[in-house]
This record gives structure tokens, sequence and C-alpha cells, in this order.
């Protein structure tokens, strides 16, 4: 099997180094390799195209340049938003393009028939038979509330992935691996994005929301699929906890971890401690851990 | 002259809002063509404004921001705070019967917000140029002096003081940044040069 | 001895504005053959008639070219007046110097040459034209009419009062339509089925009036004045002539809980049912899809029961034929699916319902018997949110028409709610209220001044399931504000469509279908009522959506159309179709494949002693349209175009190829 070229995203290595290690670790266990693309940058994500239209193209084709492969992934649900409305963007747009080229100087640009999944869409690929077949520790009796958020399914022209108001695709990894997806109504809803920063009211109303439905779906954890969600949702809780006195302690898990963990890897490996909202009480409470 | 001034503190805008100026039609159409989106399709149906996550903080909301830009009301749209607080969570797009891509018209309103050095909302613009500043310099994003940098630049100084330890003592904290900013530093430079 | 009178109109400014009329008049004077050439204002006005008329009669003409406007327009009107001056009206034609002139040029100098070329070549065509007889079709004086509701009941009735036969096929097992479904109708309030019934029961006891349920046309052959039709009438397994609807049947039937069509899933039904209890002919029919018997052997005891032994399992569909002269389309509308948007929940949700659910939740005798209750848990019904535009105005959807109809029932229903839950709360989300007819306005007036119906600006973006209630995620763009409201029952004002299987019924008939899959009028303006198809008429909502007042209005209208035919003992059809020599034709019938009428037949040439000489190809009067194919496609020039020869056409390219 040739390897994906995979965009870790600037999170990687800081915010969400969880997300990176178990994503590491689950794909080695289930041989599928991956190859980072050498020297990538920034994709841009919110403030690039915020701002100029051109710079956050521009900065998505020159990562497409640096490609190995033709075919790339990435976990970030920012990223993967930003280089698929990049392909589609330049495949639509030949004077657009154009122009994107005359500011990035490709080099192996040219011919390239671009694919940009999500690693979600990878291990669906891999096929989810196969991953229940690998399942040691299958995860029963654990409820979980899958968020998807906005950038992985929106807008569905371009994204092209899954239902974009009730998407299925991590439910049905959820249930592969032994876990119970509960069905709640705030998949999609959005967290707030980078807002976290400059107006985090924001987030911590959205947050709210969201949390307080999956808690009313009756979850025991949630489960992402962005670095940006996972931050939000996770270590803004002890805000929501200062400021408006509400305690919900869910844990937030990337999937990947779940995953991981199902598969028998080491906890070690899937980063479960650098979780703000600690899941070990539940995880070992459902003797999965 | 007092009765003047009540009267100039009664009126909403300095402009006649119902005369559709030369310059107002000409907004339109720039907006129009920037984004490449028929904004002139939109027939007010509200369907962006009620799924817009954040609408309930803003001051304009998206359905009467693409009102006005139908009507040419440049000082309104480019000065509102709305269109930074739009996060692009893209569900106007997804939803708007017209086929109008809502966000793309967000993000063209904002690049003509900077351009006329017009942006409403410091925090939003603060922490963009703090993002892109950090990009640019290191290629990756190096988020302690991201933080760092958004903090001393808005004012905001203890914001988030409390995450800063807990996030070291995670591990979550990079702590060298990376090498690879002369490539995007490029990027900018080539964009520099370019004419609206 | 050629004698040609051109005449020269000026068409107000619309002509003479741009070609010298007087300079075409001059040069046509000059022409060979022409004896007459004179120009006036408005040729189609009465002295402009009689300047032709006259003309005629002194000059003694032998063929007449009127320069003005399209064929389209006038050609009838000027060959009504050749023929009473007594020239034959196939020795007149009309150059269109107008669409084809001076409405498409600017250059006055060249617009001017081109006219006299125009007229100077069709000039050449005439000289060569034959007088023509229209040809007489007769016409069978009975009328088809395809769908039962209350266009279809509408149109037979008319017909039938006008002492001719009509049958009436209907694929429901009753007639009535989707009115028989509805509560009350706006904006009278009238009870629906208090209306409809005794129509129906008309419709039933007409001795004109030949009623086929549970039936479908088949195939379609002919033309106007005499079509042939076969219609499949589908087996019931119930005997007609024996049943009397007594319903021990129904009663008896073990298969209880199969969602009934007529409660749009909301109630059940029996396998052997009748879809409602007023239904036209109150004869049940059993469902071979979800009867025990049919399915898997045994029961019957419904056949048991039957105190008439009018059961019958053996019974099969039959096929008739009947001749018509004339078919009415009355096949009404559906409604599009209710999941069309996943953001309302994509047909997840219970208690998101559509339209005409709610009807029958209106109706005393629906599923609950006219109490409002939610779908899910039969609990009462406090808050209602009414959604109007559910796919309709959707470029995204490609729906971008609007729907007519559901500003008026939205209204409707809010008032009905309003009527049976007294401290009931009922929104509308609305983009715009379309409520242009009679007593239209004032209607929905009340529904917010009398009955504090709530109306919100603007369209639905989201609606969710919690704490067991709806929440209706909305907007009023009036007041700039993002608004919820927590619902227990939701209606979805859908978009109408076309009836299922419409575009294969219209590909039977000949009849264009539109984009959005319903019947195409001849002219949306002035010839609403018929179709590019000689014979065939259209009614009620098949045609657009339409509410009740507008259907019956333009059944009516087809019904005259049909009468008008009827009143005359045969059809005039234009005698330009296409002649064979039967002399030269071999018999190679590359003019049939050409044919897209089906107009091309086979006769047998035989000689006195009745041996076979030849097959030749022969052209149906009543089917062919006059198109021309077939003498393109003719190998040895054996077919050719009454009042379009060949010799005409090759005269009319040579004089413009002398110029």
């Amino acid at each position: 099997m040739t390897a994906y070229a995979y965009f870790p995203g600037c999170s990687a290595h800081g915010t969400a180094k969880e997300y990176d290690r178990s994503t590491q670790s689950v794909c080695a266990k289930l041989g599928i390799e991956l190859e980072e693309i050498p020297d990538w940058v920034c994709c841009g994500a919110s403030p690039a195209h915020a701002v100029n239209h051109l710079l956050s193209l521009a900065l998505v084709a020159k990562n497409l340049d640096l490609s190995p492969s033709d075919t790339i992934v990435t976990g970030c649900a920012a990223c993967y938003n930003r280089f698929k409305t990049t392909v589609h963007a330049l495949q639509h747009d030949r004077p657009l393009w154009e122009q994107v080229k005359q500011i990035v100087q490709p080099t192996k640009l040219n011919g390239r028939d671009f694919r940009v999944l999500h690693l979600l869409e990878v291990i669906h690929e891999f096929g989810l038979e196969e991953v229940k077949e690998r399942v040691v520790k299958p995860l029963k009796g654990l409820k979980v509330a899958c968020y998807y958020g906005c950038l992985l399914v929106r807008p569905p022209k371009v994204m092209g992935f899954d239902d974009p108001d009730n998407p299925k695709k991590m439910d049905e990894l959820v249930a592969a691996i032994g876990a119970e997806p509960v069905e709640w109504e705030f998949k999609t809803e959005c967290c707030g994005a980078f807002h976290a920063v400059p107006h985090p009211e924001i987030v911590l109303r959205l947050t709210s929301n969201i949390l307080r439905a999956a808690k009313d779906a009756g979850a025991d954890v949630v489960s992402v699929t962005c670095p940006m969600c996972q931050i939000n949702l996770d270590l803004r809780q002890l805000d929501i906890q200062k400021r408006h006195k509400v305690t919900f302690n869910m844990p937030v898990l990337y999937f990947t971890q779940l995953l991981g963990l199902a598969l028998g890897i080491n906890e070690s490996e899937l980063g479960f401690d650098k979780l703000i909202v600690d899941p070990q009480p539940i995880l070992k409470g459902k003797g999965l851990m | 002259m007092k009765q003047a001034t009540e009267r100039e503190q009664l009126t909403r805008t300095d402009e006649t809002p119902i005369l559709l100026t030369e310059e107002a039609r000409r907004f339109t159409e720039e907006v129009i063509r920037r984004s490449g989106e028929r904004v002139d399709w939109c027939y007010q149906c509200g369907k962006c404004t009620a799924g817009c996550p954040v609408a309930f903080a803003m001051d304009i909301e998206p359905s009467r921001i693409m009102r006005l830009v139908q009507l040419g009301q440049s000082e309104r749209v480019l000065k509102s705070k709305a269109i930074w607080l739009c996060v692009g969570c893209q569900t106007c797009t997804t939803r708007c019967p017209q086929e109008i891509d809502t966000a793309k018209v967000m993000d063209t309103l904002r690049e003509m917000a900077l351009e006329r050095e017009v942006a409403a909302d410091k925090e939003v613009v603060t922490f963009f140029r703090s993002f892109l500043d950090n990009i640019r310099r290191y290629g990756r994003v190096f988020e302690p002096t991201l933080v760092l940098q958004y903090n001393l630049r808005s004012g905001h100084l203890l914001q988030d003081a409390d995450k800063g330890p807990l996030m070291l003592s995670k591990g979550k904290l990079p702590l060298r940044p990376s090498r690879n900013g002369a490539i995007v530093r490029k990027i900018f430079d080539a964009l520099g040069g370019r004419k609206r | 001895m050629a004698r040609i009178g051109v005449f020269i109109c000026h068409c107000g400014e619309n002509i003479a504005r741009t070609v010298d009329v007087a300079k075409v008049r001059d040069a046509l004077a000059k022409h060979p053959g022409v004896v007459h050439s004179v120009d006036y204002r408005y040729m189609c006005s009465a002295p402009g008639q009689e300047l032709i008329r006259n003309a005629i009669v002194e000059k003694k003409l032998t063929g007449v070219v009127v320069a003005a406007c399209s064929p389209h327009m006038r050609e009838p009107t000027f060959r009504k007046a050749c023929a009473a001056a007594g020239l034959n009206p196939y020795l007149c034609e009309m150059a269109n110097i107008r669409e084809h002139c001076s409405w498409v040029h600017s250059d006055r100098e060249k617009a001017t040459e081109k006219a006299i070329e125009l007229v100077r070549f069709l000039v050449e065509k005439v000289k060569r034209n034959k007088p023509l007889e229209p040809i007489r079709v007769p016409v069978t004086k009975r009328a088809l009419v395809i769908g039962g509701g209350i266009a279809g009941i509408q149109a037979a009735l008319d017909i039938a009062n006008g002492g001719y036969e009509v049958i009436l096929v209907e694929r429901q097992p009753s007639i009535g339509g989707h009115m028989a479904q509805l509560s009350e109708t706006f904006p009278t309030l009238d009870c629906s089925q208090c209306i409809l019934t005794p129509k129906m029961v008309e419709v039933r006891q007409h001795p004109n009036i030949r009623l086929l349920t549970y039936s479908e046309v088949e195939d379609v052959k002919g033309y106007v004045g005499n079509f042939e039709v076969t219609i499949r009438k589908k087996a019931r397994y119930v005997n007609e002539e024996v049943c009397t609807g007594c319903g021990a049947c129904i009663q008896r039937c073990p298969q209880k809980r199969i969602p009934s069509e007529f409660d749009r899933g909301l109630g059940r039904r029996t396998a052997i049912y009748i879809p409602f209890p007023q239904a036209v002919p109150n004869i049940p029919v059993i469902d071979r899809e979800h009867c025990a018997y049919f399915r898997r052997g045994g029961c019957r005891l419904c056949e048991k029961e039957c105190p008439r032994g009018a059961i019958d399992f053996n019974q099969q569909d039959q096929l008739l034929t009947e001749k018509v002269g004339a078919i009415i389309l009355a096949t009404g509308y559906d409604l599009i699916p209710s999941d069309i948007y996943s953001e309302y929940g994509g047909g997840r949700y219970k208690d998101v319902i559509d339209g005409l659910q709610f009807e029958r939740l209106l109706s005393a005798s629906g599923p609950t018997n006219g109490e409002v209750l939610r779908p899910s848990d039969g609990k009462e019904v406090k808050s209602v949110v009414f959604v109007s535009c559910v796919g309709s105005r959707d470029r995204a959807k490609g729906i971008p028409y609007c729907s007519k109809i559901c500003c008026m029932y939205v209204a409707k229903h809010a008032i009905l709610f309003k009527h049976k839950v007294h401290d009931g709360q009922a929104f509308v989300f609305y983009m715009d209220v379309r409520a242009a007819g009679k007593g239209y306005e004032e209607f929905v007036r009340r529904a917010v001044e009398e009955e504090g119906v709530v109306y919100l600006r603007g369209r639905v973006s989201k609606i969710y399931q919690q704490d067991g209630k709806l929440i209706v995620r909305g907007v009023d763009t009036l007041s700039g504000m993002p608004v919820e409201i927590p619902a227990d029952l939701v209606v979805l004002a859908t978009a109408i469509r076309a009836s299922d299987g419409i575009v294969e019924l219209a590909q039977k008939l000949g009849v264009p279908v539109d984009e959005h899959g319903f019947l195409s009028e001849a002219h949306p303006k002035l010839r609403p009522i018929e179709t590019q198809v000689a014979g065939v008429f259209l009614a009620g909502a098949c045609q657009a959506p339409k509410d009740i007042p507008d259907t019956v209005a333009q059944a009516s209208g087809a019904a005259s159309k049909v009468l008008a035919m009827f009143a005359q003992n045969a059809i005039e059809r234009e005698p330009t179709i296409a002649k064979v020599n039967e002399q030269t034709c071999v018999g190679c019938f590359e003019c049939q494949r050409a044919c897209p009428y089906r107009a091309i037949e086979r006769k047998e040439i035989r000689d006195r002693q009745g041996n076979l000489v030849k097959v030749v190809a022969y052209v149906s009067p009543g089917l062919c349209a006059g198109c021309g194919a077939c003498t393109v496609a003719c190998r040895n020039h054996s077919i050719d175009l009454e009042g379009f020869a060949e010799e005409q056409m090759f005269a009319e390219l040579s004089a413009i190829t002398a110029a």
C-alpha cells in the first residue's frame, strides 16, 4: 500500500499533541503508512481566508507542491476544509489557478490529481469490518457523543463528506469498536472556533450548548475530529466552571484515542493524560482502562 | 443652533439611505465581482441569519448585511462588527436557497474593510494579525508566542494566564518553533506587490 | 396567367419605421406576374381587409401576398378575407417583413432591400400554389377524461350535461383526488367532503358518464376526433355488479395495520378496503401486496364473510379499447417528499409533517377524529409551527417556482387549529404571503387579526428535537431577530409537483412536459387549456400549481373546448399535408421511418381481380402535421407537401439567387 502524504497541522506538536500521537499509533497498528509532507507550512486556517483569498489558496497550494503523494491526509478538520476548498477552487477556476501559481512558483504541481482525505475517511477506506476484526478491547458500555463540528461537513458541495446535518461516519466507527454512539442533535453545531481568543464568551456559550446536549443524550464522553473543537470543548470547560458556575465534567477525546484504546494500544501511546477533563475515571469505571 | 444639533443626533447615519448613488452602485458591483457571488440574487429569506451560530452577538445580522450590500451601504457594512464575528462555519452557504456563498461574501467584506482601514473589531483583527505574523515568522504556528503577542497587542495581558502553566504541565506547549518561515514569507512578499 | 396582388402593411411604425414600404410597393409592382401592389397602414384592420377583397374582385387576382407580420399571427385573418372574396384561401400567403425583417434590423436601406426580396420570392411561390380544400375529419363524439379529482369531475359533468358521452378514468379505487383529503377549503371554510361528494355522486349516477376507477390509460393511438385508447381496468378482486358496499369484508379482514394512503401514513387500513367512507364507487378493493391470501395463501376470510359472494380472487385485469374524439388531462398534483431538507430532520421526526397530513389530522373523519394530536405519542398539540416555502422558491433544490396555494392553506391551517385548540399557539414562518384571489387577502388578515396567529418573516434554518419538543430555529427579518420556537408539531408547506407517472402518460399522447414535469399548454397566455396536440386539453394542477376555484374554471373551459368540437360533425384540418404519388412509390417506407407523427401507413394496391400489385405508402390525413421530413427521406421524389411542393420551394430559391 502506498503511503499517504500526511499534513499534521500546526497544533499537532502543541495543543493537539495527543491527536498526533494517537494518530501515529493507530496508523502504525493498522499498517497505514503516513509520510509527513516535508517542510509543510501552515494552511492558513481561518485567519488567512478571512483576510486574503489568494493568501489562503497560496498557502495550501505550496503544501500541495511539497507533497510527495497526490493523496493527502489530515486529521484537522480546518486543514481538511482548506485543502479541499483550495483543490476545488483550482479545479474549477483556471484564471484563479494562474494567479496562485504566479505567487507560489510551484515546481511539481502540473498534471497532478489531488485527493484530500480526512483521517476518518482513511479509516473507512481501510474498512470498518477490518477494524472490527482487529479490536481487542471492545469499548462496551461507553456512550459516545460523536461531534463533527462545521468544517468537516460543510459546505457539502465542496466537502462531499457525509450528510451535513446528521453525519454518520464517526458514529459507525464508534459502533464498530464496540462503543455506543448516542443519538443527539448537536453533531454539527459550531463551537465558536477561533473566538476562543478574541471573544471567548461566544465560545463558552456555544460549547455549553453542545456539552449540555451531549449530556442530555446520555453521553459519557464526546468524540471529536478537530483540534480546534477539542480545545474549545475540553479546555474551556474550566472557564465555563469559573464564569458560569456550571460543571460538565465531560471528557472530550479524539476519535483516534478511542480507536487506539479498542485496538489494544498502550495508553501511554494515546495521550490520555494530556486531556484537560480527565477521561480516566469514566474509562476505568467501565473497565476499559 | 441647538435645534440643528438635536436633529443631527436624531439621524441614524450620515448617509441618505434611500438614494442609490453611483458610489453605492459601484460598491455593490465590487463586492459581487470580488466575491464571485450573486449578492443581487438574495431575496432576504433570512435563512442565513436563522442558522448563524453567532448572529445573537452581531450588530448587523447576516441577511441584513447582504441587504445593505445590495443597497450599496459600504460604510455601515465595512464598519460593522458583524463581519468580524463571522467564524466561517459555512452554515449559511450550505442552506442558502439562492445558492449564494454567504461565507465567501463575508471574506470579501473583511478584505475590503482592511483595505479601507475601517475594521471595527479590534480583538478579532488583532488575533488575525498576530496569527499571520506568527506564521510569517516561523512557517507554522508557534502557539506560545501567538498568545503572548495577542495579549500584548490587545491589551488583555492576563487573558488565559491560568492556562499557560496547565498546558505546559501537560506537555501541550511546543517549546521550539519551526524554522520554515522563509517559505511563508516568500508568499507574503509575492502577494504584497499585488494591486487590488 | 398569374395575376398576383401584393399588399404591404406598415403595421403602424413597426414595419414602416425601418422598411421603406413605398419602395417595396413600387419594386413589386414591376415584378412579372404582379398586377396590383399597394401599401396600407394596418392591413389586418377592417378597411385593410376590404382593400384586399375589393382588389381580388376588381383585378381578378389569382393569388395574394400580404407582406406584414408573422403568418402565426394573421394568416387565418387574411385567408378568410380572400375566401370571402371568392379566392381559394390557400392561394393567399404572408411574407413576414416584421419579425424576419423590420424587427431585427436597423439599417433602413438594407432592410428595405431584404423586404423586397422576401416578398418577391414568395410571389414566385404563390404563382405555383394550387387551390386546396381543408381536410374534413369525422369526430367521435365521446370524450375521455383522465383523472378523477375535482378537475376531472367538473370537466366530465360539464361535457355530460352538454349531452355527450364521457369516459372518466381514475387510477385510485375512488374518485375525489386530493380535495377529498382536505378538511375545509379556503377562503370559505366549507367542509371539503360536503361540497365535493354531491359532485362525485352526480358523476356516478350520470347516464352519460362511464366511470372507470382503479383503471389506467395504457395506450393512445389516433388523432383529434379519432383517438383509440386502451384502458387497463385493474382487478379489484371484487365483483362490482354484485357488491352492495355493506363493508362486512372490511370488518373481517385480519390485516388491520397497513398504513393508509388516504391518511398519508397517519392512519391504518385493512388489506381489503374502501379508501374513505364517502368513496365513489363504494366498492372495496383488495391490495395484493398486503393481502394474506396473495402473499402466502390461506385466509380468504372476506370471501367467506361476504353475504353476496362478491369476492372473486380469480378476477383479472381487463384491457378495454375505446374510441373517443377528445381527451382531457386532469391528473392533478402530488407533494414533494417532506424529507427534502436534512436540516429539518430529513424525515426522521414523526411530528414534522406536511400539509396534506395536517389536513387528515384536522379532518373529522381522519385518523384522530379531527383532534390535533401528535403522530408520535398522541398527545395534544398546544403549539404548532407552520413553515412556508419548503422546497418551493429554492433554486438550490431545483424548484425555483412558487407553489401558489401554500400561503392560503397555511393561513387556513392556522385558523382551523385555533378554532380547535383555543389556548393553542400558532406560528407561521413565511417569506411573502401570496393571497391574490377573491377574498384571499381578507382571509389571511383574519388569521392575524382575529385568530392571533403570529407571522414571522423568514425561513427556518433548522428543526431538531429536544426534551420532547421540536425546536424550530428561524428568524424574523423584519425585526432582525433570530428566533427559536419549541413546538409540539411542525407542519411543512412542501412544494407542489406533477403527479407520478405524468411523463410516461404525456409521452403516450405526444404532449410536451416542461422542465418541472408539468404539462405544457399551447400558449401560456392565450391558450392555457389546449396542448400542442390537437384534441388534447388540460385542466387543473397537472398544468401548474392551482387552487380549487381556478381548477374548476379551467375544467369547465376544457369542457367547453370539447363541446365546441363535438358541436360540429367534422373537424377541419389544414390541407398542407404530405401526399404520395402512388405511381412512382416503390414501398421502401423510408418516409415511415422519418415521420415523427406515425402518420404513414401501408396501402395495398390491387388489380381488378384482387391480386396484390404493390404496397405503397399512404399518408393519414388526420395525423400528418405537414413537417416535410418524409419528402427529404423519399429516394425517388414520390412524396410531396401540398402547398409546399418541391417545385414551389425551388421557385422561391431561384428567385433569391437570381437577384
